[in-house]
């Protein structure tokens, strides 16, 4: 075979993002410690915005399938690999001066950091079951290490450990649904398994075995109850420059896999999948949203939300329509973007001496920095789904698409919650403008961050204009999505 | 004759009793990670016996690939279990409970 015929160009993005990383890990060998550390994240967040511009000017019109079928690189896949690129380097940007103050600046948090996003890339192009499964566990060793990276940290290590303990089992639950997969289709490429498994009876036990075990590992993975044990311990534990990374990026790649493998492989056995889904994602919205009510840590609060959010994100995917399939889409990216803010107001006023992640930390925030107090806001009504922020588009399309597929009582299950889980985020607003506070400790400016993050918050508002041309693109990519 | 059957479950009694070892052992971390060990193993013998009996290389290659990981994630893994023994002088499940809420 010639090696013209595997089309490895198609990879050409996660190849610089793996190459820039081992190239900068001998690079900053020869430097001082120091400038080591500096150098190394600074080259990781060009590198991250360079392959964001460079997929963007290739950006695919139609998919096209490389490396044996292996990998497909199509409008989809691009499209996630901008979104995951540029939100790690944002992450990157709001982690400096939180790492700096706890002694993890180093080099090599950020090389695991660009080994992570490189798991993630290939996960959002994967179109074999080889291909998914060494995505998702590059991407996760990666973060089990960046968690544990705060050594110092008794929580940390905690987190870590538990993070590591259960991450092992969700990636082996996997395994043994594909396994069952492989034994019953006699192939690991998905677009095969989904022509074999064309026509399966309803009643087919072995099959239904096999959606138990995938559907199981995905819930685990997305951090859906039941399976949302991890969550809270690791957005509490890890540190927060950390948590930033593991609840954004990491959920748009986790989508990547679940349209791929439950909208593409496994296509044709919709009926079996809705239904776990269903309860799924109905218990992760109404566990999410009433558990975050009893919150004291404004990181752990955040866990809870974040479960909620996977729970109206999967609403998108159980209507098992094109139309759901875009909304969830548009779901996920915009609810990256906020958790991406919302991390990134954390750090900023996180300081040496205090991680700030009690809701008291928030309280008279609006008299100590008013602009920081106002992104709160913004966010917060993002959050909720208050109009006229993206949030509440997103949450719209999704309850739409739920309307549309005739799955009305789950909608209207979603947005009686969705009014329940208004309460805490709008807490918070209460607690920055309404509440005294209770340090008059200056708040340290920032200006290079507090600049990204007004970008990072004021895009949920300003993004508004275009929203019809955004759910437009996420209908037309999911319109070209290739198995 | 040994049919396809009884390696499967086999593979499906080494699951269990690996998920099993998960849950119910509640004393030490280090047989956390032999359950997780054990965990992949019996998703190999699945892939081997189905690929010997699809007569497809494929699943064969899948576990070389798994094998590969699983020296990957106990590498962390113990990586993890030192700096946790460090600050906490314990490997007690039981002990690792300040995360809570």
């Amino acid at each position: 075979m010639k090696v013209e015929a595997l089309k490895a160009a198609a990879a050409a993005p996660e190849m610089i993002v793996a190459f820039m990383a081992c190239l900068i890990l001998v690079a900053a060998l020869y430097m001082k410690k120091e400038t080591g550390h500096k150098f190394t994240y600074g080259v990781s967040v060009v590198t991250l915005v360079f392959v964001a511009i460079q997929i963007m000017m290739n950006f695919s019109e139609t998919g096209t399938t490389a490396l044996n079928n292996m990998f497909v690189d199509d409008p989809m896949a691009d499209l996630l690999k901008i979104a995951i690129c540029l939100i790690s380097a944002g992450v990157f940007v709001y982690s400096r001066q939180y790492n700096q103050d706890r002694g993890i600046f180093k080099g090599e948090y950020y090389i695991l950091g660009m080994f992570g996003v490189t798991g993630m890339m290939v996960m959002a192009s994967a179109n074999h079951l080889l291909t998914l499964y060494l995505g998702l566990e590059l991407m996760s060793l990666c973060l089990y290490a960046m968690i544990a990276f705060y050594r110092d940290d008794k929580l940390a290590v905690e987190a870590a450990m538990k993070y590591f303990v259960l991450g092992a089992l969700a990636s082996s639950i996997l395994l043994y649904g594909m396994s069952l997969l492989y034994g019953l289709t006699g192939s690991l490429e998905l677009s095969v398994i989904r022509d074999s498994l064309a026509g399966t009876e309803q009643g087919n036990v072995a099959v239904a075995l096999a959606v138990v075990f995938i559907v199981v590992a995905v819930a685990f993975k997305l951090g859906a109850v039941p399976f949302h044990m991890w969550v809270p311990d690791v957005y509490q534990g890890a540190p927060t420059s950390t948590t930033a990374f593991v609840g954004a990026a990491p959920k748009i790649a986790a989508f990547a896999i679940t349209l791929r493998l439950l909208a593409g492989g496994l296509e044709d056995l919709h009926g079996m999948w809705q239904q776990m889904l269903i309860i799924i994602a109905l218990l992760s919205i109404a566990g999410g949203n009433i558990i975050a009510i009893a919150q004291s840590n404004l990181k752990r609060m955040l866990a809870y939300s974040t479960i909620s959010h996977m729970g109206y994100f999967l609403c998108g995917i159980l209507a098992g329509t094109e139309e759901g399939y875009s909304a969830s889409l548009f779901y996920v990216l915009v609810y990256a973007v906020m958790s991406l803010a919302a991390f990134g107001i954390v750090l900023f006023l996180a300081t040496k001496e205090n991680e700030s992640d009690q809701l008291d930390d928030l309280k008279g925030l609006s008299k100590r920095s008013p602009w920081i107090a106002f992104l709160l806001m913004v966010l917060m009504f993002s959050m909720a789904g208050i109009p006229p922020t993206a949030g509440f588009f997103a949450k719209f399309s999704v309850i739409q698409a739920l309307v549309n597929a005739d799955l009305i009582w789950v909608a209207a299950i979603g947005v009686i919650l969705a009014v329940v889980g208004a309460y805490y985020y709008l807490r918070i607003i209460k607690l920055a403008y309404f509440d005294a506070p209770e340090s008059d400790e200056a708040i340290k400016t920032n200006v290079g961050m507090s600049a990204v993050l007004t970008v990072n918050v004021l895009l949920i508002v300003a993004i508004l204009p275009w929203i019809g041309s955004l759910l437009a693109l996420c209908n037309q990519v999911i319109s070209q999505f290739t198995l | 004759m040994i049919s396809l059957s009884h390696y499967l479950v086999l593979g499906a009694i080494l699951f269990g009793i690996s998920v099993v070892g998960i849950f119910l052992n509640r004393k030490n971390v280090v047989i956390l990670l032999m359950s997780i060990e054990l965990l992949l193993l019996a998703v190999n013998m699945n892939f081997v016996a189905f690929s010997r009996y699809l007569d497809d290389t494929a699943g064969q290659v899948f576990v070389f690939f798994i094998l590969t990981v699983a020296a990957a994630e106990a590498a962390i893994g113990l990586a993890i279990l030192i700096v946790l023994f460090r600050s906490r002088r314990t490997i007690n499940i039981e002990e690792l409970d300040s995360l809570k809420g």
